[in-house]
């Protein structure tokens, strides 16, 4: 028995280390479950442990690899959660290469006029140094992106659009059966879902710190009713890694959970795989979808198109935030660009904080 | 049948054959282990694959009724739990008249017959049941901490009255479209099932069991029919449901099989939107044609 408890909490363990929340609750559930079943039958103990440790369909490949190590003493099917962590820890380190040199700053006209923080504001993130970068950091922290409201089908007590018969009646009753005042109510009003979809591949990388900041405050502010995806060659959702407080710890979670770091851009396919598994299940419905990319597609144009139409159809609004942007000379002249664009309802730069607080504007304004 | 009598999942297994559902290991399993740890069974799948008949299949197999809740936005306790009859309250106040004793009048206006009893309540006053919740993404998130209270104590207090419990804790049944991430809270009370679509010789199965009338061919050429369109990335892969009623389509016209022109004259039984219907008709179906010939 001990001997079961001691393997049960090990894979637990393992389930864990590869981002299933199988933690104690479940771990008990797991034991109790494999008192009423034959544990000699490895089919048993398979769908028992399954069904008490894991708790969504993303669950369930990392179970099925981890079983097999554990219980069928076969090699896993996936890449060990270790060997990926540590590929990709230190990622998430800002992204700057060097700073500029100060020469060059002295010439700015604007330097004199401004204060420091004005200039900070409206510089490109990438041309900053480390310590500027950590001031800027610190003040998209304190971006909270709230999103604008819709009305519900719930109603609350007041205005006069309709009678409550309830509370009407209710009163009626505590007066003893004498028709008193009419109670009314309206509806109700609740914050829009927000969907960030954030591309991380390289083309993207000097601005992808800042946008994961970005999210993780908007999370910060309405963590039910926030989700983050990151998309490159593949989708990853990073809701979760992000909902921790502390913003370090959360950009380090949130870096461990995306695989295609830096790697290749396949906006079509990432938002085709966001829109089939999330999106038109009820995740895009209504919300406010705010897609990050650079519009660098290495796959097919008319893919993004065609996704791009169906997501501006489930959704209230689509804005797009293009660093690039906010540069001279910029024309939406990308093959992806070209092809959202019919479907897009805001363009708007995000290259600096100026312009990552004119995105939180959008947001509230959609 | 009481729930106790099931000796392990096979019995599970075979009852839930006897009832018309015919599960797999992992269905059955997860039931019997609902039914054995008095566990709420969370269940999640495409659309179409027979959560919800899972739930009735349940009641039948241990002999209870099944309760539905169907979850929407800004569903609330009085929707859900119990609300006051009060126009009957209001009549009854009215027939006892100005002299009526007031204290009397006002325990009798709190009586079990002015309560309506909605769903949960309704599941915790008749034992056994199947409480099936359905939809549960849909609903807002106050609600699931609502939930978890009353299933944590299978029992309701109303202030008016006391409180109501469960001779025996209904059978929950939670299923969820995904729309939304349910709160951990809720999933870690309860035995997660991920149900799948069935294999192939178990949807041929699934068909004869729905209509018998059908011949073996037809139905095989319809489960068949249906792997293939699952496999090519519609927007809306068909369900159980929807090979049910494309194969029921296609008998009613007459068919002991399937072909090319048949297909595509059905094909709004299994194919709900426009842009899977025009990929089917351009891509798949000349293949599914060869493939059937």
């Amino acid at each position: 028995m001990s001997d079961q408890v001691l393997v049960l909490t090990g894979f637990a363990r393992d389930l864990r280390a590869a981002g299933v929340a199988a933690d104690r609750t479940r771990l008990t559930t797991s034991l109790a479950a494999l008192t009423h079943v034959d544990a000699l039958d490895v089919e048993q103990v398979y769908w028992a442990t399954r069904v008490a440790l894991c708790s969504e369909p993303d669950d369930l490949p990392r179970f099925d690899a981890l079983f097999d190590t554990w219980f069928r003493q076969r090699p896993p099917a996936l890449p060990g959660p270790a060997a990926l962590t540590r590929a990709q820890r230190g990622q998430l380190r800002p992204l700057i290469a060097n700073a500029p040199g100060d020469g060059q700053e002295d010439d700015d006209p604007l330097r004199t006029a401004a204060t420091e923080a004005e200039i900070l504001r409206q510089h490109d993130i990438t041309e900053l140094s480390p310590d500027e970068r950590d001031e800027i950091n610190r003040m998209i922290a304190l971006l909270a992106p709230r999103v604008a409201t819709r009305r519900t089908a719930r109603r609350r007590r007041g205005g006069n659009e309709r009678i409550d018969v309830r509370r009407t009646v209710r009163t009626m009753l505590r007066d003893g059966g004498e028709p008193g005042l009419l109670v009314h109510d309206r509806r109700r009003e609740k914050p829009r879902r927000l969907v960030l979809l954030l591309d991380v591949s390289g083309s993207m990388s000097p601005y992808a710190d800042a946008l994961l900041r970005f999210a993780h405050a908007a999370v910060r502010v309405s963590p039910t009713r926030t989700e983050v995806f990151t998309v490159s060659t593949r989708l990853t959702r990073v809701t979760r890694q992000l909902r921790l407080r502390d913003p370090e710890l959360a950009l380090r979670a949130a870096g461990r959970a995306i695989p295609d770091w830096s790697g290749g851009t396949r906006l079509g396919e990432s938002v085709r795989a966001f829109l089939d598994r999330w999106g038109q299940r009820g995740t895009a419905r209504r919300a406010v979808v705010v897609l990050a990319s650079d519009g660098w597609e290495r796959g097919d144009a008319e893919l993004l198109g065609e996704q791009m139409a169906r997501l501006a159809r489930l959704s209230h609004k689509v804005v797009w935030v293009n660093p690039h942007r906010g540069k001279a000379g910029f024309a939406p002249a990308t093959g992806g660009m070209v092809a959202a664009l019919p479907h897009i309802d805001e363009l708007v730069a995000g290259h600096s904080f100026d312009a990552l607080r004119n995105v939180a504007e959008v947001i509230a304004r959609a | 049948m009481q729930p106790s009598s099931f000796a392990n999942p096979t019995a599970v297994s075979d009852a839930l054959d006897r009832v018309g559902y015919l599960p797999d290991t992992g269905v059955a399993t997860a039931a019997y282990l609902a039914i054995r740890m008095a566990r709420p069974l969370f269940l999640e799948g495409d659309p179409g694959v027979g959560k919800t008949a899972l739930a009735q299949a349940l009641a039948e197999i241990t002999g209870s009724q099944l309760v539905r809740l169907q979850c929407y936005e800004g569903i609330d306790a009085s929707q859900a739990l119990y609300d006051w009859d009060f126009p009957r309250q209001i009549l009854h106040l009215r027939a006892a008249g100005e002299g009526a004793d007031t204290t009397a009048l006002e325990a009798s206006l709190y009586d079990r017959r002015f309560l309506v009893a909605r769903p949960i309540l309704q599941a915790l006053e008749q034992s056994p049941s199947v409480l099936l919740i359905d939809e549960i993404d849909r609903a807002d998130d106050e609600f699931e901490a609502f939930l978890l209270e009353v299933l944590a104590d299978n029992a309701v207090t109303i202030p008016e009255l006391g409180t109501i419990r469960a001779e025996t804790p209904p059978l929950v049944v939670l299923t969820s479209n995904r729309t939304r991430e349910v709160h951990d809270a809720l999933k870690r009370r309860c035995l997660y099932h991920w149900v799948a679509h069935p294999d192939f010789a178990r949807e041929v199965e699934i068909v004869r069991r729905h209509i018998p009338e059908v011949t073996e061919k037809l139905a095989r050429d319809v489960a068949a029919a249906v792997g293939r369109l699952r496999e090519s990335d519609l927007l809306k892969p068909p369900g159980i449901a929807e090979t049910i009623d494309w194969a029921r389509a296609l008998h009613i016209l007459g068919a002991t099989g399937l072909d090319a022109d048949l297909a595509a004259a059905t094909l709004g039984a299994a194919v709900k939107y426009h842009e899977d219907e025009v990929r089917v008709r351009r891509d798949i179906l000349p293949q599914l044609a060869e493939q059937l010939r």
